[in-house]
């Protein structure tokens, strides 16, 4: 009895364990794929025409510049429709609201964030788009600013919950202070208990970029993915495509193991290192917010 | 003049809160705009024939069980592969794992899954599942896809969920003579409970509304039947909507709005039941 106990609870943490570790293992994993298709791109595609305007696969043009910024230019709108909105809220709810009010708001964020993104694409195309093209007078709807704005809205719960989940961790203390000093709440929000949140609020919107600039199926969608080098300002009002775009538009009708296989592998590459990049970045923010803090409280 | 600089102050806060307050609406307004639009313009759509029936005619006519049934499969199968890892993991890193650089990488790893780009789990899933494991185009190897990609949104709500079982609780079983994993799955696991079950159904309505990273690796464009095997390819919501909206020409809208109401509401009801979950849970919770 004793004996057999012993051993289930052996197996049972070797399992745990085996199952905690396998985290790194799939981002092992992910990485070796990417690798194993995506790296025999530099062997076929020469670097000048690699990072080069022209992206046309059918004749063997494989710039991927165009799309490179595609996804910036449409990243960028989308950060500065995110930021402000979801700072705000995350402001609004943390400091502001009413408790009846948070508890109403806060599941209807999540909710948001819940949304399938082929929804929002499905409603931009049949509502977004349509209103643009009149009401800025284009000749089409499908621009990166409609991308731009429905991922705007994609990027705002991952916003909110994180910028206010670093608001709330600011110690009641610090605002009672500031209080105590004379200060009214709206130059305690500005003063104290933002400053004191920064990392967090700052963790907030790296993470909120990385979520645009992955996003796939709404951009896909609504920006009309016309691969056009998009460089100044007034491509906000044309057609654009993004990396994300292209994999998922091209992957499905090329051959496995030719070219334009192995470079749509390489744009995967990137954006896996774009997001590895933000999230470590974003991630060691938080453990440096976090040690300033334990040797404040100290 | 005092007067007149604290008045300021008080305009300034009063500007400032309504400003404020009118961008959280206007964050907020959208989202329940979105659903009731989706709501009256897809209701009428919704019909015993529509949900139960097979599209045919090109899909512009009749129903879209294939995609339902399909959305099911996917979202069960990804439930067998995500529950139980992320389950055990979010256990590891709660009550095993102390503070060394090995369980920091694992964090990193977890956050950095949680970044991954979705239609990026779709290159790999295509990579690792469809051709070096030979699993072909299936509910198999999309739904491990599902499972990867759900892993770290149920392993950190897991994980917060132990974590706030008082630690007295592990104290009294283990000096009660319980094992440790007696007193994880006796006592820790019981109390977390709703809590898991709340991340796991959120982790699975992410997994059911996702489009990018089954494209490759499961996704049918157009089946005349349901799957009969894991190793079927299926018909999905998402990707039917997809489809329905921008691939076939002269398709009826008041099948894409119908479409899009049904998969609105698959993800909406698990939202809600999650949420139902979380606040019965709290109003119940004694410590």
């Amino acid at each position: 009895m004793e004996k057999s106990l012993n051993w289930r609870e052996f197996v049972i943490t070797r399992l745990i364990k085996a199952s905690g570790y396998s985290a790194i293992l799939f981002v092992a994993l992910i990485f070796f794929f990417l690798i194993r298709e995506g790296v025999p791109t530099f062997e076929e595609v020469k670097m000048s025409s690699l990072f080069s305007a022209r992206w046309y696969p059918i004749e063997e043009y494989f710039g991927i510049l165009p799309l490179i910024t595609g996804s910036i230019i449409i990243t960028l709108g989308a950060t500065l429709i995110a930021v402000p909105f979801g700072i705000g809220t995350a402001i609004y709810i943390s400091e502001i609201a009413p408790r009846w009010m948070r508890e109403i708001l806060k599941p209807l964020v999540e909710l948001l964030g819940g949304l399938p993104s082929v929804v929002l694409g499905f409603l931009g195309i049949l509502v977004l788009s349509p209103f643009l093209r009149v009401f800025l007078d284009l000749p089409t709807g499908l621009t990166a600013l409609a991308g731009s704005i429905l991922l705007g809205g994609i990027a705002v719960p991952t916003v909110v919950s994180v910028a206010e989940d670093a608001l709330d961790a600011v110690p009641r203390a610090y605002r009672e202070g500031a209080w105590a000093l004379g200060a009214t709440k709206w130059q305690t929000i500005w003063r104290v208990t933002l400053p004191a949140a920064k990392s967090g609020v700052l963790t907030a919107v790296m993470l909120g970029v990385g979520r645009a600039i992955g996003e796939t199926m709404t951009v896909m969608m609504v920006t009309g993915n016309a691969p056009i080098l998009a460089i100044k300002l007034s491509n906000l009002f044309t057609p654009v495509r993004t990396m994300t775009a292209t994999i998922a538009a091209e992957m499905g009708e090329v051959a496995n193991g030719s070219v334009h296989y192995h470079v749509l592998f390489f744009i995967g590459m990137v954006l896996f290192l774009i997001s590895l990049g933000v999230n470590i970045a974003a991630s060691s923010m938080v453990f440096r917010a976090k040690k300033r803090a334990e040797r404040i409280l100290s | 003049m005092k007067n007149i600089l604290t008045r300021n102050r008080h305009l300034t806060q009063r500007v400032g809160f309504i400003l404020i307050t009118l961008m959280a609406f206007a964050t907020v307004i959208p989202i329940v705009a979105v659903v009731i639009y989706i709501l009256a313009q897809g209701l009428p759509a919704i019909s015993w024939e529509f949900l139960t029936g097979f599209p045919h005619d090109g899909m512009r006519a009749g129903g879209i069980l294939p995609a339902i049934i399909g959305t099911i499969y996917l979202t069960i199968g990804t439930a067998i592969f995500s529950v139980p890892l992320g389950i055990a993991a979010a256990i590891y890193l709660s009550e095993y794992a102390s503070d060394t650089p090995l369980t920091r990488t694992i964090r990193i790893a977890i956050i950095n899954l949680a970044g991954i780009p979705s239609v990026v789990y779709g290159l790999f899933g295509l990579g690792l599942f469809v051709l070096f494991l030979n699993f072909g185009t299936s509910i198999l190897a999309a739904s491990l896809t599902l499972s990867i990609m759900t892993l770290p949104v149920i392993i950190s709500t897991a994980e917060e969920s132990l974590r706030s079982v008082p630690q007295g609780f592990r104290t009294v079983s283990i000096s009660l003579g319980a094992t440790r994993w007696q007193t994880i799955r006796r006592i820790v696991l019981k109390e977390a409970l709703p809590g898991i079950l709340t991340g796991v159904i959120l982790g699975l309505e992410r997994a059911a509304g996702e489009t990018a990273p089954i494209l490759f690796t499961g996704a049918a464009f157009f089946l005349p039947r349901l799957p009969h095997s894991p190793f079927d390819a299926t018909m999905a919501l998402p990707y039917h909507l997809f489809v329905i909206s921008t691939q076939v020409p002269e398709m009826p809208i008041q099948i894409q709005y119908g479409t899009a109401l049904v998969l609105l509401a698959f993800v909406l009801t698990m939202n809600l039941i999650a949420t139902v979950i979380r606040s019965r849970a709290r109003a119940k919770r004694q410590w």
